[in-house]
Formats: C-alpha cells, structure tokens, sequence
C-alpha cells in the first residue's frame, strides 16, 4: 500500500501537462472572439490566472482544498505553503503517486477555473480589478467548492455527489460567477455591432481545449486503469456529439454550419461529459453530449437573446448551462459496471443519484452566486470595476495595456 | 448628361461608423466605400510599451467612408454626419468634397446620375 507506482506518477504528470495547455488554449478560443482592440486584454485574463493561482495554490489554495477537513467546508492549514506535500503519496487521494504530482495536476483545474470566467466579463472589465477578484474568487469559491466535491470530509463528496474531473467544481461554479460577474458589470457599448475578429484563432484554441481535455478527464482517475481509459473514450466520444447536435441545430434553424458553431459545440459536449467521463458507457457519452450541444445551443442562441445579459464569450452558456446538465446527466447514466467506486443512475433503477446530483448542483450554484456577488460588491468599494467610456471605444488593449495586437502600418 | 455628381469622404472614430452608417441610410445613401487608415491631426495619440522601449503612438485607427451623391443634396449629407460625429473633442473627424467627372455602372453600362440610381 502506498507504495509510488512509475507508470500511473508518469502518466499525471503528462496529464497535468496537458492541463496546463487548456489555460492557453482558452485564451486563444476566447481572444479569437473578440475585437481586435481586445485580443490582448482577453488573452492576458487566462495568463493572469496562471500567475496568480499559480502562487495563490502554493501558499493557501491547495492545504484550503485538501487538507484534513473542518466541519465538511474547507479544508485546514496542514499543507500550507505546501508543507509535508512530497513524494509520499496522500492515501485520501491517490494511493499510487505522490501526493506531490496530486498538487500539481489539481493547481492546473484551479487555474483554468477563474479563466473560464472571463468570458463573460471580456472587452469591459478593469484589468486589475479583474485580477484581484481571480485571487479572492480562487480563495473564497473555488478551495471551498473543491473541497466539499473531492476533499476527505467535504460534505458533497459524504453525501455521494459524483464529479468525476470537475462538473460542479470547474464549470457550474465559473458559469454561474459568469453570469452574476456579467450581470453586476453591465453590457458592452454597442453590443449588437459586435462579431469575432479571428475565428482560425478560436478554432485553433478549441482543438488545444478537446487535446488538453484528455489529461483533464482521463487524469481525474490518479491512474492508468480502466476507469482512465474510458474516461478517455467517453471524452472524445461526447466532444463529437456536442459539436454535431450543435451543427444539426444550426442547419436547421439557420440553413448553415458554422465553424464557430462547431467550435462551441465541441467545448459544450466536453464540458458536459466531465462530471461523468469516468462513471458512464461510451454509449450514454454519445446521448450526454449530443444533448448538451442541442440545449447550450438553445441557451446561447434563444434565451440569451432573450434576456439580453451580456455574457460575452458564453461562459455561462456554455459552461454553467453544460456543467449542470452534465451533473444531471451522471445522475441518470452513471454504471458501477464502468466504474465500481462510483453508482449506479436512473438508468440502473436508482433514483436517489438524480435527487443527491441536484443537491450538489443547487448548492454549487447558490454559493458561488452569492460569494460572487459579495466579491463584486466589496471590490466596488475599492476600485471601478468597468473601465470608462473612452477605454472601452479606444480597445482595451491601448487603454490598459499600452499595446497593440496588430497596430501600425505594415513596415 | 448634367446633373452635378459630388463625392464626400469622411473620415472618423471606427466607434461611430454603425451609427453613422444608419444616419445616411436615413437620408437615403445606401451605397458606400468603407476602408480601415492610420491617421494622424492635431489629435494626440498614446503610448505604448514593448519591453523596455516607450513609443508615442500618433498614427491612430480611423476609418473613411466614401459616398458619391447626385439626388441627396450635399449639405444634408454633410449636415447629417456633423450631427453624428460631433464630440466636443478633437478627434472626431473631418469632411471632404469634391466634384466626380463620372460615374460608370459595370453591369449594365449605365452612366452618371442612372449609374447610382438603383431601381428596386
């Protein structure tokens, strides 16, 4: 027993590698959708999460998330400044790597977290403003919903919620802080007038989004065992059939594919198969991410309209919408024949998955609403949280930044 | 041949060219030429920094929008994009006229006034 096992340390160490990637795979999706006087400044939100989480993860977010459990919510100070976190590994987690590599491949989900955010906040937020709230959000939403999914001791995790690589912890808690961040900052100027200015970038962006995905899902197994390898299928396999119910979507209502409809579709089928890539048949993956193209579709395209909130780049549409039917969806196909640790779901006669998902989900979706909106609030105290009126028609590139993507005559 | 062909070039703030493009449609131009320039005034640029090196930037985006009128009457073009344009500051952009010799439809080989007159 906990003895360091080369292949599986060897294979998530690969996986957090490809992790990483998703970080700036998200900045080039996201930067290819907005104006070109924003491309930087959207870019430069994902490099800030790494930067700050990065540090934030050493010193407080991983003994926050894992350490020994206070009363199901938050983890203590026993890894703080990642004291005693070494090659041994951490038998809570993961029996066969050291507890070490465990730190770094969750320091990836945490980064990528916070960045997912920024979707929805781009082409408007206040730089700095933006970068102190990734540190408090890091701190106050992500470590504590962390810690209740996956910690020893964290209440979901007790209550048989199941999130296999982060449905709850990564999408619905950035997706819905999407939404709220979206809603207290206001609308772009002009929004109507607004297209992408570089869709190869986006396209390029969501193909190293689906590559990095596989360290993502597969990882979340700390193994490489059978529960890996299907999660790897399950992936792949939903990936595709969010893009296509996307594309059958589009064809029908608007007689066309489009390549950003296919690139949006591919991140929706993966965001909803990750609560349950390591739970569900390569079969239920099809249904799991063919719906969940079709409804994100209707989300971004109908009620978003409707509505008319401002979530820019559809972090909330794609990534809140998403990661909640995704926890629905487990609660309905997940199968102990794929992965014995996990539970049977609806499909397999059991009711009562469906009813703990919800719970999960509903109490995902209330806190991070609500500390979100608490962040929001006092950060206001302090500073603006939109950049002027004159910043937003110069790009904020030029205004906050002092660069150019692509200024200048040609020399 | 003798009616009076003009063309007006404006150039301004990428920011105001939905409002303006609506503006002119409303007064009935619904054909135009529209480029991206780099252009400099008495309008101040900004700064930018690459590494170390600061750099005043003074060539600023714009854009110029072309139209070549006969039936709507000049000032009213003009007039209509003062309106739109007007900031109390520098920068907001400036109007040009000029007389056009001619004007030649490809497509059906119509000239003058019948080569920008379009029937529905």
């Amino acid at each position: 027993m906990n003895t360091v096992n080369a292949a599986d340390t060897s294979f998530i160490i690969f996986a957090t590698a490809l992790v990483m990637l998703m970080t700036p795979g998200l900045a080039l999706f996201y930067g290819g959708m907005v104006r070109r006087k924003n491309v930087l400044s959207t870019t430069v939100h994902s490099y800030t999460a790494m930067v700050i989480v990065s540090i934030q993860w050493v010193l407080i977010g991983y003994t926050l998330c894992f350490g020994k459990d206070f009363a199901g919510f938050i983890g203590n100070f026993q890894f703080l400044g990642l004291h005693g976190v070494g090659f041994l590994p951490n038998p809570d987690y993961a029996t066969t790597i050291p507890q070490s590599v465990f730190m770094l491949f969750q320091l990836m989900f945490a980064i990528i977290t916070p960045a997912l955010i920024s979707g929805a906040i781009a082409e408007r937020m206040k730089f700095i403003a933006f970068a102190i709230f990734i540190l408090l959000w890091s701190t106050l939403v992500y470590d504590p919903i962390a810690h209740w999914v996956w910690g020893a001791g964290g209440w979901l995790r007790n209550l048989g919620a199941l999130d296999f690589a982060g449905g709850n912890v990564v999408h619905i808690s950035s997706g819905i802080s999407a939404l709220v961040v979206a809603l207290v900052i206001g609308k772009r100027r002009k929004i109507k007038t607004i297209t992408p200015h570089n869709l190869p970038m986006t396209l390029l962006g969501a193909g190293i989004l689906w590559f990095g995905w596989f360290g993502f899902n597969a990882g979340s197994a700390l193994a490489i065992n059978g529960v890996a390898l299907n999660a790897f299928i399950t992936t792949n396999t939903s990936a595709a059939a969010g893009a296509l119910t996307w594309s059958i979507c589009e064809l029908i209502i608007r007689k066309k594919v489009t390549s950003l409809g296919i690139a949006s579709g591919i991140v929706v089928g993966l965001v909803a198969i990750t609560p349950s890539a390591g739970f569900v048949s390569p079969l239920s993956s099809i249904l799991i991410g063919g719906i969940g193209g079709a409804l994100c579709f209707f989300f971004v395209s109908v009620v978003k309209q409707k509505f008319g909130y401002d979530d820019a780049l559809d972090a909330f549409g794609c990534h809140g919408i998403g990661g909640i039917w995704g926890g629905i969806a487990t609660g309905i196909f997940a199968s102990k024949a794929i992965n014995p640790a996990g539970a049977n779901g609806l499909i397999y006669g059991n009711i009562r998955l469906v009813g703990i998902q919800l719970i999960a989900i509903v109490a995902t979706i209330a806190y991070s609403a609500i500390m979100t909106f608490i962040i929001l609030k006092v950060l206001s105290k302090f500073m603006s949280l939109r950049v002027t009126k004159e910043e937003e028609v110069d790009g904020l590139d030029v205004s906050l930044h002092g660069e150019e993507a692509y200024g200048g005559i040609d020399l | 041949m003798e009616e009076k062909l003009t063309k007006i070039d404006i150039i301004t703030s990428s920011s105001k060219f939905e409002e303006l493009k609506e503006a002119l449609n409303a007064i009935g131009i619904s054909g135009m030429t529209v480029s991206n320039v780099l252009g400099c005034g008495i309008q101040k640029g900004h700064k930018e920094f690459y590494r170390g090196l600061a750099l005043d930037i003074n060539l600023l985006p714009k854009i110029k929008v072309e139209i070549v009128v006969c039936d709507v009457p000049v000032d009213l073009v003009v007039e209509t994009a003062k309106k739109v344009l007007y900031t109390e500051k520098i920068g907001a952009g400036k109007i040009f006229i000029y007389d056009v010799k001619n004007v030649i439809r490809v497509s059906n080989g119509a000239e003058g006034r019948d080569a920008l007159h379009y029937d529905d």
